[in-house]
């Protein structure tokens, strides 16, 4: 049970919570996810730990709004507690000062880019982040971002905000203007795929953060694994962070959609309530 | 007392000569009242075996010979006192057969459920020296667990006066339940940490609640708690704290019993496909997260032509889950023959009569998926039997150019598990095998790094319930005797 002390709207469908966990707030480092449940039959889902206050014991976590379990955790007020919580999971992201680098991010993939800006920032790096979205009111986080980035490069497919184009063409657009040493790149498997095939053609190592469907999230079960240079990876234990040039894409985006009928008629259930 | 001061006590002797031998062995094997198998086949949650009656138990026990010389006890990996609590039963001291096995065994009313006692204590009993049918232990022994847990008359073990010595469990399976209970008993403050969100660990994820219902592993947590026994869940030591925290917390010992829960696959072709899964994954969705109850959050497939790929425990569990979660073809996919399936023979019965299909001698190469990635089709490489292999058992080998490819819409692998590598990487000094188990001293269980005692599968890999519970309570001995030095 961990109670929660704060929430902040970012937008309608994206909320920080800052929740009480003493002991995760001491163990976690960049990259660290925790698995949360709300409700005794809940499902257990994986959210990165966005920031740690040690002072006051706490976690912060954005999470948000897809389908049932993300919608059940927004509608937690101040006060009330989760039911479940462990953590922190999964490997830390490799910190070290390489020079430029370029944070790629698109929807479910914002939340769990911002603690790696700021470690990456810390580390001494220039940090150039470059959101994308469909269009503007889907653009979230963009004033966290700018405060441990050296540039924030918005992008939109309909031009509603920021620059016309995908989120591979902002990055393209660094590539081509100054010398990158490393991209990170976190979002929908889909823009992952692209933005790893850009980053391959301009030999820039990048960092992918893979956010397959998780159960246990301690290594237990095997629903998160993924293709990485031919072998079979574990996300929950061996990652997230991948070498986004060796993983197989294609066979994740499939894995994902694998319980999409399900979910969708979850949800549907769920709104009718 | 021993065991032959035991059988040496007056009333033993009464009830020795009060029937002849003869008339004992003559008394056919009891047949456990089960529930109708296609109405079970549905029934995700009711447990199959429905117990014996008292009367029927009390008759079953006449059929012990109270030999001077019980075999059955040397094939017990923990050496219960067999004859005392059969034959307390036979005498109708329901509840004195109960004490006898807590002396033992602290899960009587889950070992009598699970343990492989074909291979055990009734493999060794004299009445298979004479052609008949073993005495039913197993039986029994539930019997006597379930009657004392109904009866609401469970002796909570005298708990010695506090020493205010803080020790530490990590794992909440048999192993850390047996340790924790044996620790507070001699006055421990005892905290069990576990990773997952209910405690238990395969008794509760594992194990389906036909087999071993979740109420009876409750009974005995509560019993712990009720000892003093803290529990702490959602902890993963060596992420959420390390050993080190512990050792500054003040922990004097640290029993490290985190089992083997990584599951294996067999990296052959279209094993990522969607619908292909490890058992683990398959029963932790259906056990832990309870996904087949609409009131969960937790999506589950609900296959309706499912392989299950192995011949063990969990196969059988994962198979017979499928069935009951509707599916209308469930195989059993398994390379060897059934004579070297390593699931207790009652499972395999039980799964048989439920209208499970075994494919034995047979052995997946590759898995075939449609155009969304779901898995349809299975290949399957036709086997014959060899040479006896290296565990004794007769190998099997490809017939060349011989494969099936039959129709699947689930697949579950179910080919073993791996020791969690977690605590075994996460600690320096720590010996371990080329297997990942963590190496102890097998009289003490303890570790190269002396605060740290391990046991059960964590120790032996995949293994059985008693002897996870065995561990705990050798590694609970030595521990208190270390710590005391
Ligand atoms: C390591 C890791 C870290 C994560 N960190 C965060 C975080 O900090 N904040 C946050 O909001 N989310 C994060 N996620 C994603 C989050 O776990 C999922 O959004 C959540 O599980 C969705 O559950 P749900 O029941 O609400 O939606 P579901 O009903 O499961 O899904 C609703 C819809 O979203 C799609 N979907 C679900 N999960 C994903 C996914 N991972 N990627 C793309 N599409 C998906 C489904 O296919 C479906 O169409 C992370 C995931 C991983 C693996
Ligand atoms: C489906 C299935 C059916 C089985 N059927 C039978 C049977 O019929 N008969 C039989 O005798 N045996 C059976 N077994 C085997 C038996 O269950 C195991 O041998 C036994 O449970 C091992 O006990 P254990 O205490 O060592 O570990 P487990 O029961 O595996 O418990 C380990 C616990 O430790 C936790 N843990 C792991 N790492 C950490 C960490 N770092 N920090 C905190 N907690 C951690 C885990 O979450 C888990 O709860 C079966 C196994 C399975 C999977
Ligand atoms: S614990 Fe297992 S092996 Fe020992 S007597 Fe009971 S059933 Fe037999
Ligand atoms: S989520 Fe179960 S192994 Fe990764």
């Amino acid at each position: 049970m961990n109670k929660i002390i704060s929430k902040e709207y970012f937008s309608a469908n994206v909320i920080k919570f800052e929740v009480e966990a003493p002991l995760i707030a001491k163990s976690r480092k960049a990259g660290h996810f925790v698995m949360v449940k709300v409700g005794l039959k809940g499902e257990r889902i994986p959210l990165t730990i966005a920031d740690a206050d040690l002072q006051k014991g706490t976690i912060t976590l954005v999470v948000q709004k897809m389908g049932v379990s993300s919608t059940k955790l927004c509608a937690l007020e101040v006060g009330d507690y989760i039911t479940d919580m462990v953590g922190p999971l999964g490997r830390a992201t490799h910190i070290e000062k390489f020079g430029t680098v370029v944070c790629a991010c698109g929807g479910v993939g914002t939340a769990p880019m911002m603690p790696i800006v700021a470690a990456l920032k810390a580390a001494g790096n220039k940090v150039i982040t470059v959101l994308a979205a469909r269009s503007k009111d889907l653009i979230i986080l963009e004033d966290q971002m700018r405060v441990n980035s050296d540039e924030v490069i918005v992008m939109t497919d309909d031009g509603s905000y920021g620059t016309k184009g995908l989120v591979t063409n902002g990055i393209e657009s660094v590539i081509n203007r100054e010398k990158v040493d490393l991209c990170v790149t976190i979002g929908p498997a889909i823009m992952m795929k692209f933005v790893s095939m850009l980053t391959k053609k301009y030999e820039v190592p990048t960092l992918a953060s893979l956010n397959t469907i998780m159960v246990d999230g301690t290594g237990m079960c095997g629903a998160c694994r993924v293709s990485v240079g031919g072998k079979t990876k574990f996300v929950c234990v061996d990652g997230p962070e991948f070498d986004a040039h060796l993983v197989d894409f294609d066979e994740m985006l499939m894995r994902l959609g694998g319980y999409r009928d399900i979910e969708r008629e979850e949800m549907a259930n769920f709104s009718k309530q | 007392m021993n065991h032959s001061e035991e059988r040496a006590q007056a009333w033993r002797e009464v009830l020795r000569k009060g029937m002849k031998a003869k008339e004992r062995t003559d008394i056919p094997r009891v047949h456990m009242p089960e529930l109708d198998a296609e109405y079970r086949s549905h029934s995700r949650l009711e447990e199959v075996n429905l117990g014996l009656t008292a009367e029927m138990a009390m008759q079953e026990a006449k059929r012990c010979l109270d030999c001077a010389n019980p075999t059955c006890m040397l094939g017990c990996p923990v050496g219960i006192d067999i004859p005392r609590f059969v034959k307390n039963i036979e005498r109708g001291e329901f509840l004195e057969a109960a004490k006898a096995l807590k002396e033992t065994s602290a899960l009587p009313a889950v070992c009598g459920r699970v343990c492989p006692q074909e291979k055990q204590c009734e493999s060794q009993c004299i009445h298979l020296k004479m052609k008949k049918e073993a005495v039913a232990v197993g039986h029994l022994e539930r019997f006597a667990a379930d009657y004392e847990r109904e009866s609401g008359n469970i002796s909570v073990p005298t708990v010695a006066p506090a020493n205010n010595i803080k020790i530490a469990a990590v794992g909440s399976g048999p192993a850390g339940l047996a340790f924790a209970g044996d620790m507070a008993k001699l006055g421990y403050e005892v905290v069990v940490f576990e990773a997952l969100h209910e405690i238990g660990g395969v008794l509760k994820y594992g194990i389906p609640e036909f087999r071993l219902p979740n109420d009876i592993v409750d009974v005995e947590i509560q019993n712990l708690q009720a000892m003093g026994v803290h529990f702490v869940t959602n902890c993963v030591v060596g992420k959420t704290i390390s050993i080190k925290d512990l050792e500054d917390d003040g922990f004097k010992g640290i029993f490290v019993a985190s089992g083997a829960g990584l599951p294996r696959f067999m990296n052959i072709k279209g094993e990522n496909l969607v619908g292909v899964m490890s058992s683990n994954e398959y029963l932790t969705r259906v056990n832990l997260m309870d996904a087949a109850n609409p009131d969960s959050d937790t999506p589950v497939f609900k296959g309706k032509k499912v392989a299950v790929i192995g011949g063990g425990n969990t196969a059988m569990d994962s198979v017979r889950t499928a069935r009951r979660l509707g599916a209308e073809r469930a195989i059993i996919v398994y390379r060897r023959s059934e004579e070297e399936m390593p699931a207790r023979l009652e499972e395999v019965k039980h799964a048989k009569e439920e209208g499970i299909d075994f494919m034995t001698l047979h052995n997946p190469i590759e898995y075939i998926g449609n155009e969304q990635g779901r898995v349809t089709h299975m290949l399957l490489q036709v086997m014959k039997l060899g040479e006896p292999d290296a565990s004794g058992r007769r190998s099997p080998v490809e017939i060349p150019g011989k494969t099936e490819l039959i129709e699947v819409d689930e697949v579950v692998v179910s080919v073993g598990v791996s020791p969690n590598p977690l605590i075994p990487q996460s600690v320096e000094g720590l010996e371990v095998t080329k297997w990942g188990t963590v190496v102890v001293n097998n009289d003490t269980m303890q570790s190269a790094v002396p605060i740290i005692f391990a046991g059960g599968d964590i120790v032996r890999g995949g293994a059985t319930v008693i002897l996870a519970m065995g561990d705990g309570r050798k590694a609970a001995a030595a521990m208190d005797e270390w710590i005391k030095k």
